[in-house]
């Protein structure tokens, strides 16, 4: 067990860099020190806890602990989202159908081309990238929706009373809510390499890949992130807009 | 004179606050203009949101040519029963594409000609057709949207103040299209307004709605004059 800590020297190391950047936050009266201290504390004992849990699951058989650990993950970042895009009528629950589609669609299809097993030591960490992704997607689409639909009310109250439905009076913002929530990840992969090295295959060099092996994985990654972003996107575009009709096509009367 | 519209008592809450419309019994005659007067919060939008669906009346309440209008096709009622706001609320695009609109959502094209009547219908000149829908003024965009409720061929037009952001002169103009829609269209026409003076030019019977109720129907004339207490303080503008 002692071994699993090898790297504490080094945490405590690292500290010194956040123990400047409280000092910094101090001298300019910027008066964050305590949140950050809050962050360190809780960082520490949040991945310390998820490196013990990851140890265990990767010793134990079968996969329904590996569907378990997608699950918690989906249902915290669904959580996160849902509270991002508040306005939203059941904003968390929006936000968590539509990021554990995202994330089983995606990872679903990457078992079944056989892109990676389905192993813990895969599944868990590429879960964690797509669901991380999917996350910011529905918070953006979720974001960029309510307001769109809030500021051009009377635009879509026009079209309904022209006889549109409900998908055809809110057309413009879907697809620019659609848009938003995608557009970080296409910029990002067109950029990527360029500027930084992503995480993905940092890790992979700092535990001794060769970087063309590396490469080929944040590759893959970019890829998938891709896809999981239209999945997770498309999926909260059309439960969020629905929250604000009736089936009748009718707007709903939001808090204002 | 046929009722095109009947409503027979409707009671409306919005959800849990207390009744916005109470015990409505009003007919709107067939080609005839209705003017709805009324101080703000009295309800007159929500009473005209109710007539083309925008907010779900009761079951029973409100019949259209006799039909229960809970029991139509939502769209179909609404292209019979056309609506303008008080902001024209015009989309991207051109003149002809708004217009376009109402008949593009059944895949259905505007032919030149068509489109060619209907500015002349709204009083706008043929060559606003391509013009950007943004660089209107505000009386011209309010025609556009008239023009672009025209073309789905409605029988009943519900207007929500349409003219209290126009100036005078638009809002002579705007008068006098409607007039005209009625006369020749026959058009049966719900005109809520906050003008008694308006209601006076152009409306052939009156409603005053004070509260979410009904407290006086009539020939103009004979409302302004009829010595009701309430609407004495909506004419001196005292409600």
């Amino acid at each position: 067990m002692s071994d699993a800590l090898v790297w504490l020297p080094r945490i405590i190391g690292s500290l010194l860099l956040v123990g400047l950047a409280i000092g910094i936050s101090r001298w300019q009266k910027v008066g964050l020190e305590r949140d950050m201290l809050v962050a360190v504390g809780r960082a520490f004992v949040q991945l310390i806890a998820i490196g013990y849990a990851l140890d265990l699951i990767f010793g134990a058989e079968g996969p329904l602990w590996i569907l378990l650990v997608v699950a918690v993950m989906a249902g915290i970042a669904g959580y996160t989202a849902g509270q991002r895009g508040q306005g939203v009528p059941g904003s968390k629950t929006v936000a968590t159908v539509s990021i554990s589609v995202g994330a089983a669609l995606t990872l679903g299809l990457l078992i079944v081309l056989r892109v990676f097993p389905f192993s813990p030591r895969f599944v868990i960490p590429i879960a964690g990238m797509i669901v991380g992704n999917s996350m910011t997607v529905t918070a953006l689409v979720m974001a960029r929706l309510r307001d769109d639909l809030k500021l051009q009310r009377p635009q879509i109250e026009a079209a309904l009373a022209l006889g549109a439905t409900r998908r055809q009076a809110a057309n413009t913002q879907l697809h620019r809510a659609l848009a938003t929530g995608m557009t970080p990840i296409v910029d990002n992969t067109k950029t990527v390499g360029l500027i930084s090295l992503p995480g993905a295959m940092t890790g992979m060099i700092l535990a001794g890949a060769s970087p063309l092996e590396a490469v080929q994985l944040q590759i893959i990654v970019m890829y998938m992130l891709i896809g999981a972003a239209a999945f997770a996107g498309l999926s909260a575009t059309f439960l969020t807009y629905r929250q604000f009709f009736t089936a009748a096509h009718q707007l709903r009367l939001t808090e204002d | 004179m046929s009722a095109k519209i009947a409503i027979n008592d409707l009671n409306l809450s919005l959800t849990d606050r207390s009744p916005i419309l109470r015990h409505i019994n009003l007919e709107f005659t067939a080609g005839r203009i209705t003017g709805l007067i009324g101080p703000s919060g009295s309800g007159k939008s929500t009473l005209l949101r109710c007539l083309n669906r925008l907010w779900e009346p009761p079951p029973a309440a409100i019949f259209l040519d006799d039909a229960d209008i809970t029991r139509l096709d939502v769209l179909t009622l609404r292209r019979r029963v056309g609506m303008l706001f008080q902001t024209a609320a015009l989309f991207e695009g051109s003149v002809a594409d708004n217009i376009a609109y109402g008949p593009g959502l059944r895949e259905q094209e505007l032919s030149p000609s068509w489109l060619a009547a209907l500015l002349e219908m709204a009083g706008l000149e043929s060559d606003l057709a391509d013009k950007p829908a943004t660089e209107l003024s505000g009386g011209q965009a309010q025609r556009v949207a008239l023009a672009r409720a025209l073309a789905n061929e409605p029988e009943v037009l519900l207007l929500d103040e349409p003219t209290s952001a126009l100036d005078p002169a638009a809002t002579s103009r705007v008068e006098e299209t409607i007039l005209n829609l009625r006369d020749s269209l026959g058009l049966t026409v719900i005109w809520v307004s906050h003008s008694i003076e308006q209601v006076e030019r152009t409306a052939d019977e009156v409603v005053l709605l004070v509260a979410g109720q009904v407290v006086e129907t009539g020939v103009p004339e004979h409302l302004l004059k009829s010595g009701h207490h309430l609407t004495e303080d909506f004419a001196r503008g005292r409600l």
